[in-house]
C-alpha cells in the first residue's frame, strides 16, 4: 500500500502515540483535523498496538503510512521496567567506600508507624555494585586520584560476571567528571559491546543519593529501552513509515530517537507529561497564566501547575512508589521533568471504613476486572465509581460511550455493607461520604504541592481531562477556591494530543556554586554560552530549521540553605549579569514564598540551567464568551443529583455534550454527557461551551460554592 | 455540621501541618533539619491541646511538643497573647529535651479572636557553650537559654534577642537562619488553617477539636481494651558515659489506660546523657502506639492513655540543671527496654532490640595554627540496624525509633572541610537468627589538608550490644579508633590531629528467633550479598563448604545463588 498514489512525507500531518498501563491512545492530526483511537496495549510487544491504532487512523484519514510527517511517541515502558523490575543485569561502579548507597537510601523509615516496614529493594542487589578507589572533594578538586588499574581489575570482574550494562557513579562526580570519563574509557576499550551510563551525564546534580539512584536506572532499562525503540523503528519502516520518530521526555519536550535510547531514564512519566503539555496548549488558547492540571483515570490522579503556559518543572522525582503511593517509598530520579503529584485516586479506587471510623479511599484498585461493584462482574467492594453512579453523576446506560451497564443496585449494596453498617449510614450518605474523602485527599494533595511549589492556588483555573476527571472536577474547585474549570475536547486521549503540542526542547544544567558577594559575572557568561551551546545542539539535533528559543534558569537561596528557588532571568539579565539584581529577584520570590526574608545573610547560586527549546506550535487564541451573553441551552431532561456542597439530592439538567453549542450555556445543578465521561456541573457553577470547544465551569454569580 | 465534613476537616488539619513541616524543610539552614528532617510541627486549639501533626517529623520531637504550647500560654500569659506574636524557647523542660532544639509558638488569629496555635521544633547545628556533646557537667555549660518569650511582638520581631543569639553561638547565620524558618512555617500553617476556616465557614476549631479528639480517644481506648490487662517488668543496660545505665520499666495495661513506669532506673550522670521526663515520656508512648494503634494519628487524646511516670532524679527524669545535651540517647533507648516488658504482656509483636541511638558525631574544624582554612560545625546522623521482627529481618542501617533522615555526605562536605571517607554497610553486624537483625554501618571521617579537628563522639551499644529475642544473636558492638591505632572513646569530645581519620563501625541490631530457623535461600541471599562473611555462614547458620563454595561461584557469574 506504500507508493502508488502517496506524496511522500507531509509535515502537515502528524502522529501522536501514548502507550499507557491499559490502552494504547492513537492520534492522528491532517492538517489540524484529528482522528482518534484507542487499542489495548500490547505488553509483549508493545510496537504491535502502535501498528494496529495507526493503522486504523490512517484508514480513517484515507492517507497511507508514508505521508506521515513525523511520529511523537510516549511511553510508560520505561517506569512500567523500573516498577516490575524487568530491567538488564546492570552493575554499578561506584566510589570506595559508598558500595551501599542506593540500598542505605536516608537510612530513615518512610512511614514511622509500621513496626513491620519493609523497605523497597534497591534496584541493583549488593553483589552487584562494585567500587574503585580516587576521590573528588566538594570543591571538584581530585583527593586521591583514580588509577587506570585498579578501574581494569573491577572491569574483568565485570565482564566475568556478564553483565549487560553498567552504571557508573563517584562521589562529587557532578563537579569534576574526569573520574567518571576514566572509567568510561576503560570499560568502552575492554566490553565495546556493553551498555555504559554514566552520573554525570545523565543526572550532573548535588546529593549521591538521588543522583547515583537516577544512573542505576538509566543503565537499568537502557537495554530494553534500546531495543524496543530499534524494533519500534524497524517495524514502522515496514509499513512504510519514512518520518523520523521523536520520543516525549519526562520535562514534557521532544527528544530524538537516539538520545532517547541513551537516556531511557528521562521517558520516565513522559505519558503525563504529555498531559501536563496538552493542557498547558489549552491554557495557551485561552490566555491563561495560572492553571491546574487534573488527570484522573481509573486508578491515579495527577495534579500539576501550570504557570505562564509551561508546565511546572522539577529536578527529581520518585518513581515505583512501593507503599500506598508514600512519599519517601520509592526511588528518587534527578532529572528535569514536569512536576506533579501522583496519588491513588481514580475511578477505580477501592473504599473502606478503617479502625478510626474514617472512611478511606484507594490506593487499592478495582482495575477493569473484576471492576467496581456497578459493573456487574463480580467485584464486590464499592470504588469511587460506584458511589458517583449512586449519587446520580453517572447515567447507568450511558458510561463509556454504553458499552459497560451500570448495576446500581450492586453499587449501593456494595456501599452498604463495606462503608455503610460500619457508620450507620444508608448507600446514599456512604457514597456521598467517599466521593467526598476521594474529592479531599486529591484537594489535599493539591494543596500540598501547591505549597512545597510556593503557590496559591486561588487565582489558579483547573483544567480537566482523563475519564474520571470531569465527574470530580467541579467539587475540586469548590475545595480549593478555584473560581474556573475547563473540561477540554478530546480528553480521553490528552496525552497524545499532548505529545503534538510539545516543543523540541533539551534542559541542560550544571552545579557551579557562587556566591553573591563572590559574584563573578565574566564567568557567568562563560557558563551560560556553555549551557546554551549544549542544550541547542540537542535541539538542533532534531530539527535542522527552526529558530531556537532559550530560558536561563538560576536556583538560589541564601547561603547555608539546602533547597533552592528558581528564578528565570530575562535576557537582559542574562547578557548583563549583575549581583544586585539577582537579589532584588530572589527577595522577592522569597517573600512571596515564605512571608518574610532574612537580613544580612549571603544569598548563593547553586543550579545554572539553559532550556533550550522551539517555539511552540502557534495557539489560535479563544476569545470567551462573555458568561452574561451565553445563551442558555435547551434542557433535554433531568434527573436527580447529589449536591455535596449543599449535602442533599438535586434536580439536575441533563443533556449531550455536542447539543452545547458555541456561547451556549447550563446552570447547575446539570450534568454534560459524552461518550467517554460525564461534565457534572455542581449547583454553585455554570457551564459555557466556549468556541474552542472546552467547556468552561464558572462560578455562577452570587453563586455559594 | 456532618460527619462528613468533619473528616473532611480532620484530613485537612492533617494537610495543613504537612505543608507548615514542607515550609521549614525548604527554608531551613541547619543540615539536621533540611536533609535530615530533625523537626515537628503541629496545630493547636486555644487551650493548648494538640489537634494534629505533621507526619514529617520525629517521634521525640512530636511527642515532647504535644506537651509544649500549655507551657507557652502559661508564660505568656493569655492576657498578652496578640496577632502578630511569634513565642520561642529551648528550655529542655518545658520544650523538647535539650537546648539544641528551638520551639516556636504562633497564635492563630481569624476575624481578631484566638482560634488556636501552631508550633513546630527544630534541632540546630550549634546553640553556644561546650558544643553538642556530652561534656558538660551542667546545662548551664550547654549553651544558651532562652526562656519562653516573645520572639515577635503583635508583628515586630526581638532584634535584642536576635543579637544576644548572634553573639553566643558558633554558626549565627545558620541559627538565625533557621528561627526565621520557623517563624515561617507557622506562618504557612496559620495561613492554610484561615483559608480552611473560612471555607467551613468556621468561627472556631472548638466543633473539629471535640471530633478529633473524641474519635482518637475512643479508638485508642479500643485498642487498648483489646490487649490483656495486666503488667510486665523488663529492663536494659547499656553503656552510659563512665558506667552503665540500666533503663527498668514496669508496663502495666490498665483497662483504659496503659502505665509505664521507671522506677528503679539508674540515677542521673555526671555527664550531658540525661534525659528530661517528657523526652523519655516521648519515646515510651511511640513505642506502644507504634505496637498496638499505629494508624490513629497523633494528637491530645490520642496520646492521653499512655501514661508515663519515673521517680525523681533517674536519668528518665533528671531535673534542673542536670546536663541534657545527649538526651536522645537515653531517649533512643526507651523503647526497647519498653519492649522487653510488652514483650511479656503481648509476645510476637515487638522487634528484637536494635542499635538504639542514632549513630550521631559532630566534628569541629578548625585550620591548623598558622593555616588559612576555615572553621565549621559539622554535625552528621547515622544509623546502625534495628532488630529483628517475628516475621521480618531487621532494617539495615535505618533509625529505630528516631524518625530522622541521615544528610547525604556530598551536602556534609559542602558544610564544612570535612571529608567523609567511607560510609557502608557492616557485614555480619546484623544479629543471627530466624529473622536477623539488620546490618549497622561503618563510616570514617578526617578533614581537608590544614585543618583539625575536635570529634564529639555520642555513640553507645560498644560494651552493651542489642539482644535478641527467642534465640537470636545479639548484634555486633560499636567500635570506633583513629586510623593509626590509637584508641577514642564512644562518647565525648576527641583531638583529631591534621592528617588523622576516625574509624567507626555502628552496631547491628539483634537477631529474632532461632538461627538455625532460617530459610536456607535468605542465608544464601546473605551470603551472596555479602551481608554474612563465609565464616558467618557457616557459624551461625551451618552452611556446609560446598555450599558457600557454591554462592561465591554464582556471585563470579553474576547469577543469583
Amino acid at each position: 500500500m506504500t507508493n502508488d498514489h502517496a506524496p511522500g512525507p507531509d509535515p502537515s500531518i502528524r502522529l501522536g502515540v501514548d502507550i499507557g498501563g491499559t490502552f494504547t491512545d492513537v492520534v492522528l492530526e491532517v492538517g489540524g483535523r484529528p482522528y482518534l483511537t484507542k487499542v489495548l496495549t500490547t505488553y509483549a510487544a508493545p510496537e504491535d498496538a502502535i501498528v494496529e491504532g495507526m493503522r486504523q487512523v490512517c484508514a480513517k484519514a484515507r492517507i497511507a503510512p508514508d505521508e506521515i510527517g513525523q511520529i511523537i511517541h510516549g511511553t510508560t515502558l520505561a517506569t512500567n521496567a523500573l516498577i516490575e523490575r524487568r530491567g538488564a543485569k546492570t552493575a554499578l561502579i561506584t566510589t570506595e567506600g559508598f558500595r551501599d548507597v542506593i540500598e542505605m537510601r536516608t537510612e530513615s523509615r518512610f512511614e514511622q508507624y509500621d513496626l513491620n516496614l519493609e523497605l523497597p529493594e534497591p534496584l541493583l542487589p549488593r553483589q552487584r555494585r562494585f567500587t574503585v578507589p580516587g576521590r573528588v572533594d566538594a570543591t571538584g578538586a581530585v583527593l586521591v586520584p583514580l588509577d587506570r588499574s585498579a578501574v581494569e581489575a573491577v572491569v574483568d570482574r565485570i565482564a566475568e560476571g556478564g553483565f549487560e550494562s553498567v552504571a557508573v557513579g563517584l562521589i562529587h562526580s557532578y563537579l569534576n567528571p574526569a573520574q567518571e570519563d576514566l572509567v568510561r574509557e576503560v570499560l568502552a576499550a575492554r566490553l565495546p559491546d556493553v551498555s555504559v551510563s554514566i552520573s554525570s551525564e545523565v543526572s550532573p546534580q548535588m546529593r549521591e543519593y538521588e543522583r547515583f539512584n537516577t544512573v542505576v536506572a538509566n543503565a537499568y532499562i537502557k537495554p530494553l529501552m534500546a531495543s524496543y525503540l530499534g524494533r519500534l523503528e524497524a517495524r514502522l519502516a515496514e509499513e512504510g513509515v519514512t518520518c523520523r520518530i521523536f520520543l516525549m521526555h519526562s520535562g514534557g519536550g521532544i527528544i530524538s530517537i537516539a538520545d532517547a535510547a541513551a537516556f531511557p531514564v528521562r521517558l520516565v512519566e513522559s505519558g503525563p507529561a504529555g498531559g501536563a503539555v496538552f493542557a498547558a496548549h489549552v491554557a495557551a488558547r485561552h490566555g491563561l497564566d495560572r492553571v491546574l492540571s487534573f488527570d484522573m483515570g481509573g486508578t491515579t490522579a495527577k495534579i500539576c501547575l501550570i504557570k505562564d503556559r509551561t508546565p511546572k518543572t522539577s529536578r527529581v522525582f520518585e518513581v515505583a512508589r512501593s507503599y500506598r503511593f508514600k512519599k519517601g517509598s520509592g526511588m528518587p530520579i534527578s532529572i528535569p521533568v514536569i512536576d506533579m503529584v501522583e496519588i491513588g485516586a481514580g475511578g477505580g479506587s477501592l473504599a473502606h471504613v478503617d479502625a478510626l471510623r474514617q472512611i478511606r479511599v484507594g490506593p487499592e484498585s478495582a482495575g477493569s476486572e473484576p471492576g467496581p461493584a456497578a459493573y456487574g462482574r463480580g467485584g464486590a467492594r464499592p470504588a469511587v465509581t460506584d458511589a458517583d453512579l449512586v449519587l446520580g453523576k453517572l447515567d447507568p446506560d450511558g458510561f463509556a460511550g454504553g458499552s459497560i451497564t451500570l448495576d446500581p443496585g450492586a453499587a449501593e449494596a456494595a456501599l452498604r455493607a463495606e462503608v455503610g453498617e460500619t457508620l450507620g449510614m444508608g448507600a446514599r450518605e456512604a457514597a456521598f461520604g467517599v466521593a467526598e474523602v476521594v474529592d479531599e485527599n486529591m484537594a489535599n494533595a493539591a494543596r500540598v504541592h501547591a505549597v512545597e511549589n510556593g503557590e496559591d492556588l486561588s487565582d489558579y483555573t483547573m483544567i480537566a481531562f482523563g475519564g474520571a476527571a470531569p465527574l470530580h472536577a467541579g467539587r475540586l474547585c469548590e475545595k480549593l477556591g478555584i473560581a474556573r474549570c475547563l473540561v477540554p475536547p478530546g480528553a480521553g486521549v490528552g496525552s497524545a494530543i499532548g505529545f503534538l503540542r510539545a516543543p523540541f526542547s533539551f534542559e541542560a544544567t550544571r552545579s557551579v556554586y557562587m556566591t553573591l558577594s563572590a559574584f563573578d559575572a565574566g564567568l557567568i557568561g562563560t557558563l551560560l554560552e556553555d549551557l546554551t551551546a549544549e542544550a541547542t545542539d540537542f535541539v538542533r539535533g532534531c530539527d535542522a530549521d527552526s529558530p531556537i528559543a532559550t530560558e536561563v534558569k538560576v536556583y538560589m537561596r541564601y547561603a547555608g540553605q539546602g533547597w533552592e528557588i528558581p528564578i528565570a532571568l530575562s535576557p537582559s539579565e542574562v547578557a548583563a549579569p549583575k549581583a544586585e539584581t539577582f537579589k532584588t529577584r530572589f527577595e522577592a520570590d522569597y517573600a512571596r514564598l515564605f512571608g518574610r526574608t532574612v537580613a544580612g545573610l549571603d544569598i548563593e547560586i547553586t543550579v545554572w540551567a539553559v532550556n533550550a527549546t522551539t517555539p511552540p506550535e502557534p495557539v489560535a487564541p479563544v476569545t470567551a464568551i462573555d458568561p452574561d451573553a451565553a445563551v442558555a441551552a435547551e434542557i433535554a431532561t433531568a434527573r436527580p443529583i447529589f449536591d455535596p456542597a449543599v449535602a442533599r439530592t438535586v434536580d439536575a439538567a441533563v443533556l449531550a455534550r455536542d447539543t452545547l453549542t458555541e456561547g451556549t450555556s447550563v446552570a447547575g445543578p446539570a450534568a454534560i454527557t459524552e461518550a467517554e465521561t460525564t461534565i457534572i456541573v455542581p449547583a454553585s457553577r455554570t457551564a459555557i461551551r466556549q468556541p474552542d470547544g472546552c467547556i468552561d465551569l464558572v462560578e455562577t454569580e452570587g453563586g455559594t460554592s | 455540621m456532618s460527619e462528613v465534613a468533619h473528616q473532611v476537616m480532620w484530613n485537612r488539619l492533617i494537610s495543613v501541618v504537612e505543608e507548615q513541616a514542607q515550609a521549614l524543610v525548604r527554608t531551613a539552614f541547619s543540615t539536621s533539619v533540611r536533609e535530615a528532617g530533625d523537626l515537628s510541627a503541629g496545630v493547636y486549639d486555644t487551650g493548648g491541646r494538640m489537634l494534629a501533626q505533621a507526619v514529617t517529623g520525629t517521634p521525640g520531637h512530636v511527642n515532647a511538643m504535644a506537651d509544649a504550647v500549655a507551657h507557652f500560654i502559661r508564660r505568656i500569659g493569655r492576657e498578652n497573647i496578640h496577632d502578630g506574636d511569634v513565642y520561642i524557647t529551648n528550655d529542655p523542660w518545658e520544650g523538647t529535651g535539650h537546648l539544641h532544639d528551638i520551639t516556636m509558638v504562633t497564635p492563630s488569629f481569624h476575624r481578631g479572636r484566638l482560634v488556636g496555635f501552631f508550633a513546630c521544633t527544630a534541632h540546630v547545628v550549634d546553640i553556644g557553650g561546650r558544643g553538642f556533646g556530652a561534656d558538660a557537667h551542667s546545662v548551664y555549660e550547654e549553651g544558651l537559654y532562652i526562656p519562653i518569650m516573645k520572639f515577635a511582638d503583635r508583628g515586630r520581631v526581638d532584634e535584642t534577642l536576635l543579637r544576644i543569639v548572634r553573639g553566643n553561638v558558633r554558626e549565627p547565620d545558620q541559627i538565625v537562619g533557621d528561627i526565621h524558618a520557623l517563624a515561617s512555617c507557622n506562618e504557612i500553617g496559620h495561613r492554610r488553617l484561615v483559608a480552611m476556616m473560612e471555607e467551613f465557614g468556621l468561627a472556631d476549631l472548638e466543633g473539629i477539636a471535640a471530633f478529633i479528639l473524641e474519635n482518637s480517644r475512643r479508638a485508642t481506648l479500643e485498642r487498648i481494651a483489646a490487649l490483656p490487662q495486666s503488667a510486665a517488668t523488663g529492663e536494659m543496660t547499656v553503656d552510659g558515659f563512665d558506667t552503665p545505665i540500666t533503663l527498668r520499666v514496669r508496663v502495666s495495661v490498665e483497662g483504659d489506660r496503659i502505665v509505664t513506669d521507671f522506677a528503679g532506673t539508674s540515677g542521673v550522670d555526671p555527664k550531658g546523657i540525661n534525659c528530661p521526663l517528657v523526652y523519655a515520656k516521648a519515646y515510651a508512648c511511640y513505642a506502644l502506639k507504634v505496637a498496638i494503634a499505629p494508624e490513629i494519628p497523633n494528637n491530645a487524646a490520642s496520646l492521653a492513655p499512655f501514661e508515663v511516670t519515673a521517680p525523681e532524679d533517674t536519668i528518665v527524669n533528671a531535673r534542673h540543671p542536670a546536663p541534657v545535651a545527649l538526651r536522645h540517647i537515653v531517649g533512643h533507648f526507651v523503647p526497647d527496654a519498653v519492649y522487653d516488658a510488652f514483650d511479656k504482656i503481648l509476645p510476637g509483636v515487638v522487634p528484637a532490640e536494635g542499635a538504639g541511638c542514632l549513630c550521631n558525631f559532630q566534628v569541629s574544624l578548625r585550620p591548623v595554627t598558622g593555616g588559612t582554612g576555615r572553621r565549621a560545625e559539622v554535625l552528621t546522623f547515622n544509623s546502625g540496624g534495628s532488630g529483628a521482627r517475628p516475621e521480618h529481618d531487621g532494617l539495615n542501617a535505618t533509625a529505630f525509633p528516631s524518625g530522622v533522615m541521615t544528610m547525604p555526605i556530598e551536602a556534609t562536605e559542602h558544610a564544612g572541610p570535612v571529608i567523609i571517607w567511607r560510609k557502608e554497610l557492616r557485614p555480619d553486624s546484623g544479629g543471627a537468627g530466624r529473622r536477623r537483625g539488620g546490618l549497622g554501618q561503618y563510616m570514617e571521617v578526617g578533614a581537608r589538608t590544614g585543618h583539625e579537628f575536635d570529634l564529639q563522639a555520642m555513640f553507645d551499644r560498644a560494651d552493651h550490644p542489642a539482644r535478641g529475642r527467642q534465640g537470636g544473636a545479639s548484634g555486633a558492638p560499636t567500635t570506633i579508633a583513629r586510623d593509626d591505632g590509637a584508641a577514642m572513646r564512644p562518647k565525648g569530645k576527641q583531638f583529631v590531629p591534621e592528617g588523622r581519620r576516625v574509624r567507626m563501625a555502628f552496631p547491628g541490631g539483634a537477631g529474632y528467633g532461632d538461627p538455625t530457623e532460617r530459610p536456607r535461600t535468605l542465608v544464601l541471599r546473605d551470603l551472596a550479598r555479602g551481608y554474612i562473611s563465609e565464616a558467618a555462614a557457616a557459624r551461625d547458620y551451618g552452611l556446609r563448604p560446598e555450599e558457600i563454595a557454591a554462592v561465591a561461584a554464582a556471585v563470579a557469574r553474576g547469577e543469583e545463588p
